[in-house]
């Protein structure tokens, strides 16, 4: 394996920094007073005169350490921003760039003329010391090396602002020399065993650097060793002879000790500004990481359970690190695969700009909630729903302007996207304020398509989710709903798929409104692990409402009608018992759990509530995938499976038995 | 965040003075009246700097020093002591002691808090 031409990868990381600084300058010339972009441009400025000295390219440096020094100084704000400066900062940018590509050239008579335009842009003047190698006091360059008492620190003696002092004097290159610490077990923690190296490039007289030990400095190591600087082409080259002498510091052995000094060393601002940049990971890496979170969470509720039939204390330890520690790798590694909703929505500001268009109505976009966090995974699937979901709204919801003008409401229709966290879910709501959607018709259009029994009675909640039945025709324009010849039934599936439910609310003449409740992440969800006879099952967590007592008493009283009065509402429940037919004895005290979709509730009645499980979601294999009752399947601490119970099922079938029986009267 | 001074000297007036100079500077400032009570004072509580004068009655400069780097606590804690030019073997004492640096009286405010900043840091 070879490795890139240094030189090559550093003349194209000078050419990115100098689209920054230009572009920085540029920003800066429409605002003068913007720090941030000060700061930008110092930074690459910076950056540029580092990475020059590094790789040889010393004129560069030189030259560009003007640059910097005028830009530090409009950063401290000892001199304002103005536009002759970024104008003359701008003209030297150009001026790098060829000192980027042709080092060896003749440049030095440009240099000098950029450079006394920097000044004149500075100070007013073409002579004041924007390098203060040009009419200020001689620089020095000092090489000091110290180190302190070993019991500095302890007798109160902090290294770190000795070394800011240091910094404060001039230009300075900082390594620590970390040679002098024990080995571990010779270690005393309190005492101090790192000497440094310093260079510093400064007008000061050396009585400044003794000012800085004074404290110290009966105790101390302490060599100065004072390098005059020539003063040859002193306005260009003046910093210079530093630079290279720090490239030879580097190259020594203590070079790693330069990366654990970072934020002394003065390259320590560009580290710093790399950090905070993002890694792109492909998206497949991380599937295979929670994949191997996912295993872990496994592996970890094993040990759990080891631990917990065991005696030994220090195995149970252990394992509630282990369980702490995977519980905070799987959260950290949730909100790695979050992303924040903005890109989904930026979409439909085009999409509704089109339709409106194509249709002729005027329509306004809202959207709230951009910055909602949603599992990558997500969000791509969440994208085909949503569009199709507003371009109905925006088609058969929204009224024409005229027909909207008519019923005393605004010219234009709104659409109101929105997004927003709940508990374990992400609620998305696509609302308009157009006509609403017309019960009659569902109806009459469900029944003529064989979906319900003439005069079947239906809540308006289920008479809505009848437009996302697959055999509800999408022919005419029958709600505002009923799409351009892609289903309904397409958005539910997609809905169901990601665990999520549908939820509808429509007032005739107001509008519709339309959420989305889907589960934030598709790996990993916390359940309630259940027990059923002999069988164990995961309820989401994020359904249940609450757990409730069945008493036998009420358990007799409700044989055949399956309701428990919960408040002042009746709940159906389902017998799990019976569901599974589990031919078991039910236990003594059953329980119920109440789920909920949104709007419709269902209890559950099981033998054993059991407990909280993270569950790690694996898919029902293809021989089971017409199963409708179970979502997926989990592997238990133990080694047993658990099958995961599909809520949005359950509840409907909760539902459909209360009116049956309710039919049956 | 704010570093939390405590100064420690028997004289009202030094204290004043030293109070006013380091508040405007931005610091929290704690007073104690003599040795015993500075080592009460930092049972009490963290101090990032102390600022002790040594020639105290009840409790001296120096003993309190030493009292203080013996509490675990307080392992570390920059101590300036105020002296005299002409002190010379007491700044020897004072930092066998513990003591991190010292500050030569008379003083002015600014040199006071010049040196609360060379030890605290930036």
């Amino acid at each position: 394996m070879s490795f890139p031409d240094p030189i090559a990868v550093f003349r194209t990381e000078a050419a990115e920094l100098l689209e920054q600084i230009e572009a920085g300058l540029l920003d800066l010339n429409v605002n003068l007073g913007d720090k941030d972009q000060v700061d930008a441009v110092f930074r690459g400025l910076h950056t540029l005169k580092g990475s020059g000295a590094m790789f040889g390219f010393e004129a560069l440096a030189a030259f560009t350490h003007h640059c910097e020094t005028a830009f530090d100084r409009v950063r401290k704000g000892e001199v304002p921003a103005t536009h002759a400066l970024v104008t003359a900062v701008l003209e030297a940018k150009d001026h790098m760039r060829a000192l980027v590509e042709t080092p060896a050239g003749d440049h030095e008579a440009m240099s000098e003329a950029l450079l006394v335009n920097l000044r004149r842009a500075v100070d007013g003047s073409g002579d004041q010391a924007t390098a203060p190698a040009a009419a200020g006091p001689a620089q020095t360059l000092f090489k000091i090396r110290f180190s302190l008492p070993q019991n500095a620190m302890a007798n109160g003696t902090n290294p770190l602002p000795l070394l800011d002092e240091l910094r404060d004097l001039g230009t300075c290159r900082i390594v620590a020399d970390r040679s002098g610490i024990p080995s571990l077990d010779e270690l005393v923690a309190t005492d101090l065993h790192i000497a440094w190296d310093v260079e510093l490039l400064t007008t000061e007289p050396r009585s400044a650097i003794d000012d800085v030990f004074i404290f110290v400095m009966d105790d101390m190591e302490l060599s100065v060793e004072e390098i005059a600087i020539a003063a040859q082409a002193p306005v260009a080259v003046a910093p210079a002879p530093a630079l290279p002498a720090t490239a030879a510091v580097t190259a020594e052995p203590a070079a790693t000790a330069v990366a654990a000094a970072a934020p002394a060393a003065a390259s320590g601002d560009a580290k710093a500004a790399k950090a905070n940049e993002n890694v792109r990971v492909p998206a497949e890496r991380l599937d295979e990481l929670m994949d191997r979170v996912g295993e872990l969470v496994i592996a970890q509720s094993r040990l759990s359970q080891l631990a917990g039939g065991s005696g030994d204390l220090t195995l149970r330890a252990v394992s509630e690190d282990v369980e702490r520690l995977s519980g905070e790798l799987r959260d950290t590694m949730m909100v790695l695969r979050m992303v924040p909703v903005t890109h989904l929505f930026s979409r439909f500001r085009r999409l509704v700009h089109d339709l409106a268009n194509e249709t002729g109505k005027k329509i306004e976009l809202i959207t709230e909630g951009e910055t909602t966090e949603v599992d990558k995974s997500v969000i791509e699937r969440l994208a085909d729903p949503l569009v199709h979901l507003v371009r109905n709204s925006c088609d058969h919801g929204l009224e024409t302007a005229d027909e909207r003008l008519a019923s005393g409401k605004t010219e234009a229709g709104h659409i109101h996207l929105s997004a927003r966290q709940q508990a374990g879910e992400v609620i998305i709501k696509i609302k308009d304020d157009g006509r609403g959607i017309n019960k009659d018709r569902v109806r009459a259009k469900a029944e003529s398509s064989g979906l319900i029994a003439a005069n079947a009675s239906l809540t308006d909640q289920e008479l809505y989710q009848l437009i996302f039945q697959p055999g509800f025709s999408t022919a005419s324009e029958v709600t505002n709903l009923s799409g351009r010849g892609v289903g309904m039934d397409v958005v539910k599936r997609t809905i169901d798929a990601l665990r999520g439910t549908i939820n509808v609310v429509s007032r005739p003449g107001e509008g519709s409104e339309i959420s989305l409740a889907i589960p934030l992440t598709l790996a990993i969800i916390d359940g309630l692990l259940v027990r059923v006879g002999n069988g164990r099952y995961v309820i989401p967590l994020s359904a249940v409402e609450e757990c409730l007592e069945l008493s036998v008493e009420e358990d007799m009283r409700s044989r055949g009608r399956s309701f428990i009065s919960l408040r002042d509402s009746l709940v159906p429940f389902l017998r799990l018992r019976d569901l599974f037919r589990t031919g078991t004895k039910p236990d003594p005290f059953q329980k119920v759990v109440v789920i909920s979709t949104g709007s419709e509730r269902v209890g559950l009645v099981v033998d054993q509530i059991i407990g909280d499980h993270q569950t790690v979601i694996k898919g029902m294999s293809k021989l089971h995938h017409d199963v409708s009752t179970f979502s997926g399947a989990t592997i238990l601490g133990d080694g047993d499976v658990a099958l995961i119970l599909d809520v949005g099922h359950l509840v409907a079938e909760g539902q459909q038995q209360e009116a049956h029986l309710r039919a049956a009267g | 965040m704010t570093a939390n001074i405590l100064t420690v000297d028997d004289s009202a007036s030094i204290r004043l003075t030293t109070r006013v100079a380091l508040t405007n500077a931005g610091y929290q400032v704690t007073e104690a009246v003599d040795g015993v009570d500075g080592i009460a004072k930092l049972n009490a509580g963290q101090f990032d700097l102390v600022i002790t004068d040594l020639n105290m009655p009840n409790m001296d400069g120096l003993t309190m020093i030493r009292e203080l780097r013996k509490l675990p606590a307080h392992m570390g804690v920059p101590v300036i002591f105020l002296t005299t030019e002409s002190d010379g073997e007491i700044k020897q004492q004072a930092k066998a002691a513990g003591a991190t640096g010292w500050l030569t009286k008379p003083f002015d405010p600014e040199s006071l808090v010049k040196i609360a900043k060379k030890v605290l840091g930036k």
